[in-house]
């Protein structure tokens, strides 16, 4: 079982993915170069946070025309899972791999702290060891972490089970007080229709130790691996 | 040429007389910018060097003292931490965003010079009173511009400090501070050596952005300072991300000979300071120099302060490799000249020479002032405090929540939520606590960081003042589990041509000589910021102490967080009831005035290695120094941070409003289970260091005691809300 996990110009957070996959999960796991274009003998593609090329556009925007991104593409189509945490998820919109897109934060500021989320769907190859209405303390930092998308579509991803995070309260309430950026009705992490691409804006790599005060986000990967063993989801 | 040229470019008569001597000739229009930027108090630290000579720069673990981009400290195992501190205050004071985003790229890039891979960053940020919209403005703008060059690059700020003060209203300070971690063997310096060998310049283009920025920061501030915008940088924190992989590729090849960034005074300070750190010379090409406008004469190629560039010295022959690795980051890399043996810096546009001087004349050779000082006359007026004037306040949980809302007390969460503090995943301690504990990977080590300085004191007793920054800082480390090692000070003061002021660092140096001294902590790297005055008046005398400690064992990372129901509260040192200069004498009375918290640095050093020593035994569970607010506030802090209550008691012949806030030194917070009481109170009779048993942990609220007299009584929750959201309120 392999991971590898793509570098953009700018991405910040792929030495703590390599790190929490090979260190932490004590799995196989590379960084595949934004110009590279082969992905054969990878299992799990992740998408890390960051500033691609600055994000001096919307975020997402240039990288989604990086090399590797058709490559990304061709990946997830073939069903294998990609996970986009933070910038990955805003590529991931942008590459039209996940459906909606991330805005400026409600107060306009970047947000860096510990914040609870829902897990809504426990049925996806990312949180198949997770209980449904789990709720993991997870630490985000982003200034567009703002989750939008039209009523239409978002009513399709509801019936779909693509809504895989919400921010809540210690006890997994979902109320507006409890949303840090605005996002549409708390999202945080979504799916595409088959499951296999998520994005979060939260950083599950961020609370894999204990010397870093959180264990939380071991579960995220935990889970991936399980299902790459074979450790299915149903339907 | 003009003959009020030298002038227009910050140079007196007599040093344009000295120029003229070492050239034996007129300097022409060019030359004549080079000698103003570099003989400038921000390049040259022609005023504040002999006063500097007093700070002790060496000590077994110092691997790299002043004078290089960045001071090095040994932690062992053949790995070393790599710090400085840099003011950006007058580019903040009017253009914050900018000011200080570029401030954060000048500091990592000081840190990457060195070979050093960055892993955290601090800041000293001090403001004018929150009550009027161009202090919040700046205040805003800065900490946006901080968390937007710091989050971009990926490296995170985990600590720092923010004060404000009427003082600083027309010229804040914003000091920032970068830390790297290092190999022995990866030390780069800024040396130009062998001659033939290729000087490159890296990364960004170059542009008429910051022209003069040195000679600028020179300065006090006017009314037309607002015009001179164009002195002010404009960063790119993507660029320097690129720049920073790309550079730390390339110094994996071995072909770089020295390295040096382009900072202030850009092309003319590096090529002039390389050369002459290496006993050479320079001939190189402004024609060859990337741009990014058209019609750059050569003077401002050499003197723009354009950000994210770098100067490298690549062995002959391997120029190509430095090529490759630039362009697969998208980067720039133009051979723009070849070192020499003749100790000039020669300087061509298309071939043509333009100027041609003496290396060492620019970067080693600035006049050096040896200038007057004198007490200045407050100092003594503000020395009498009559407390029998001051009433004692009634109600102390009235005054405790006072104090805990003040912007000074007050959480600093607005600040550094919007800092990206985790990323790198090694914050084991994030802000909030005494120091910001960064691990180190692969090891069981850490390293303790923190930023301190009570400009307040300062400016009562500079002496004392800058004595206290010191050992605070040093007890903010040990604290967190951690042994100090080494400083890295920001010197902010105003105009040192008027001897009040000179004065002021004078002493301030001193006090802060002697406590490095008795800690065990030489200044290995720093920077000098004068001229901080506006028309009406200086900033207090503010020198901010950057300081590193080691954490020997991850298990020894410790907060001021209480922890556990029945845990003992004790306190190590002494309560002496010191109000003058207190937070409490300025937010309740209005008043700054009276003698400072005196300072025993050998007392202070038993405490600290009591402390640790308790910590390192697994004894203590907690720890937490006594700072602004005193006693009470410190109490209020442990239980906020731990979720917890306490209920202790203290009492003697002092007054209750100078136990509960008075602020003297020397003290720390401890909790230790029942279980080691005995062991706690063995190591402080042993250390020589008294130790209070105060009480114990539990409950939900704070209970404080004097003599019998419970006088503290709030709910944890009340005193976390007061806290935490203070500083919001004012800003939102």
């Amino acid at each position: 079982m392999k991971f590898g996990v793509v570098v953009f110009p700018g991405s910040n957070c792929d030495i703590d993915c390599y790190h929490a996959l090979r260190d932490v999960m004590g799995q196989p796991t590379e960084y595949i170069w934004h110009k590279d274009r082969d992905l054969s003998g990878f299992d799990c593609i992740v998408l890390p946070g960051g500033f691609s090329y600055g994000d001096y556009l919307r975020c997402g925007a240039i990288a989604r025309f990086s090399p590797v991104m058709d490559k990304v593409i061709e990946f997830a189509d073939r069903g294998k899972p990609v996970i986009g945490i933070c910038n990955g998820f805003q590529i991931l919109t942008e590459a039209g791999l996940l459906p909606g897109t991330l805005l400026r934060n409600q107060n306009m500021k970047f947000i860096c702290e510990t914040i609870s989320v829902k897990v809504e769907n426990a049925n996806t190859p990312f949180t198949n060891l997770c209980e449904e209405g789990q709720v993991l303390n997870i630490p985000i930092a982003h200034g567009d972490g703002n989750y939008f998308v039209d009523d239409s579509t978002l009513e399709e991803m509801q019936v779909n089970g693509q809504i895989v995070f919400r921010y809540c309260g210690p006890d997994g309430q979902v109320i507006e007080g409890r949303n840090p950026n605005g996002s549409l009705k708390n999202i945080a992490g979504v799916c595409n229709k088959k499951r296999n691409v998520l994005g979060m804006m939260p950083h599950p790599e961020r609370c894999m130790e204990r010397i870093l005060n959180n264990e939380d986000g071991v579960i995220i990967f935990k889970s991936i691996i399980n299902y790459l063993e074979g450790g299915g989801i149903d339907g | 040429m003009d003959k009020d040229l030298y002038r227009k470019v910050g140079l007196t008569c007599d040093e344009y007389e000295k120029i003229k001597g070492i050239l034996g000739r007129e300097p022409n229009e060019l030359e004549i910018n080079l000698y103003g930027v570099m003989w400038s108090e921000h390049c040259s630290y022609k005023n504040s060097k002999p006063v500097l000579r007093m700070f002790p720069t060496s000590g077994e673990r110092v691997l790299q003292g002043p004078g290089e981009n960045a001071g090095i400290v040994d932690i062992g195992d053949n790995m070393a931490v790599v710090m400085k501190i840099e003011s950006h205050n007058h580019p903040s004071a009017v253009e914050p965003y900018q000011g200080a985003a570029t401030g954060v790229g000048g500091i990592i890039r000081d840190i990457f010079t060195m070979g050093a891979r960055p892993i955290a960053s601090l800041n000293s940020l001090r403001f004018g009173e929150l009550d009027n919209s161009r202090t919040k403005y700046l205040f805003e703008h800065v900490v946006a511009g901080i968390a937007g060059y710091g989050n971009c690059i990926g490296i995170p700020t985990v600590g720092g400090e923010v004060y404000f003060n009427d003082c600083y209203k027309g010229n804040p300070l914003v000091n920032a501070m970068c830390v790297g971690i290092i190999e022995h063997k990866d030390i780069k310096r800024g040396t130009a050596a062998g001659a033939g060998n290729a000087v490159m310049i890296v990364g960004a283009s170059t542009g008429r952005d910051g022209m003069g920025g040195a000679s600028f920061a020179s300065t006090e501030l006017t009314q037309e300072s607002q015009e001179n915008r164009s002195a002010v940088q404009v960063g790119d924190p993507f660029m320097e991300k690129l720049l920073l992989e790309a550079c730390l590729e390339l110094f994996q090849t071995g072909c770089v000979v020295g390295v040096q960034d382009l900072g202030a005074a850009g092309l003319t300070s590096a090529c002039s300071e390389t050369a002459s750190r290496g006993n050479s010379g320079m001939d190189i090409d402004v024609s060859l120099v990337p741009r990014r406008e058209a019609g750059m004469i050569p003077v401002e190629v050499m003197i723009s302060e354009s950000q994210e560039r770098m100067l490298v010295i690549v062995e002959k022959g391997r120029e190509d490799e430095v090529t490759a690795i630039f362009e697969k980051w998208g980067l720039h890399s133009s051979v723009i000249g070849r070192v020499t043996d003749d100790g000039m810096l020669t300087i061509r546009d298309k071939g043509v020479i333009v100027g041609q001087v003496p290396a060492k004349s620019l970067a080693d050779q600035a006049p050096v002032y040896h200038r007057e000082y004198r007490e200045p006359g407050y100092i003594e007026e503000r020395k009498t405090l009559d407390l029998n004037s001051i009433p004692i306040p009634e109600n102390m949980n009235e005054i405790l929540m006072q104090l805990l809302g003040s912007p000074n007390i007050a959480s600093k969460e607005w600040v550094y939520r919007q800092y990206d503090h985790m990323v790198r995943t090694c914050t084991a301690v994030t802000p909030g606590s005494d120091a910001a504990v960064i691990r180190i990977r692969g090891t069981r080590k850490a390293i303790a960081l923190t930023t301190d300085c009570n400009s307040r004191y300062c400016y009562l007793n500079p002496g004392v003042g800058g004595a206290i920054a010191i050992a605070e800082a040093a007890r903010n480390l040990v604290c967190s589990g951690a042994r100090p090692l080494a400083v890295t000070d920001g010197l902010n003061f105003g105009n040192p041509e008027k001897p009040e002021i000179f004065w002021q660092f004078r002493q301030s140096v001193s006090g802060m000589s002697d406590a490095c001294r008795a800690l065990g902590t030489p200044v290995i790297s720093g920077n000098v910021s004068f001229y901080n005055e506006t028309e009406t008046d200086a900033v207090f005398p503010t020198p901010i102490v950057g300081m590193v400690g080691l954490v020997e064992d991850v298990d020894h990372i410790t907060t001021q967080a209480f922890r556990d129901e029945g845990d003992v509260v004790l306190m190590l040192g002494v309560n002496k009831g010191e109000i003058g200069g207190s937070e409490y004498l300025k937010v309740i009375h209005g008043m700054e005035r009276g003698a400072v918290p005196e300072l025993d640095l050998q007392t202070e050093k038993k405490v600290q290695e009591c402390c640790l020593e308790g910590i390192r035994k697994g004894y203590v569970k907690s720890a937490h120094d006594c700072s602004e607010g005193g006693l009470a506030v410190a109490l209020a802090e442990c239980c906020i941070s731990g979720n917890i209550g306490a209920v202790v008691s203290c009492g003697d012949g002092l007054r209750k409003d100078a136990l509960l806030f008075g602020e003297s030194q020397s003290r720390i917070i401890i909790t230790t289970s029942p279980d080691d009481l005995a062991r706690v109170e063995e190591l402080a009779r042993k250390t020589g260091v008294d130790c209070l048993n105060m009480g114990h942990v539990g409950g939900s609220t704070l209970e404080v005691a004097i003599n019998g007299h419970k006088e503290i009584d709030l709910p944890v929750k009340d005193m976390e809300i007061q806290w935490r959201e203070a500083l919001k309120c004012i800003m939102e």
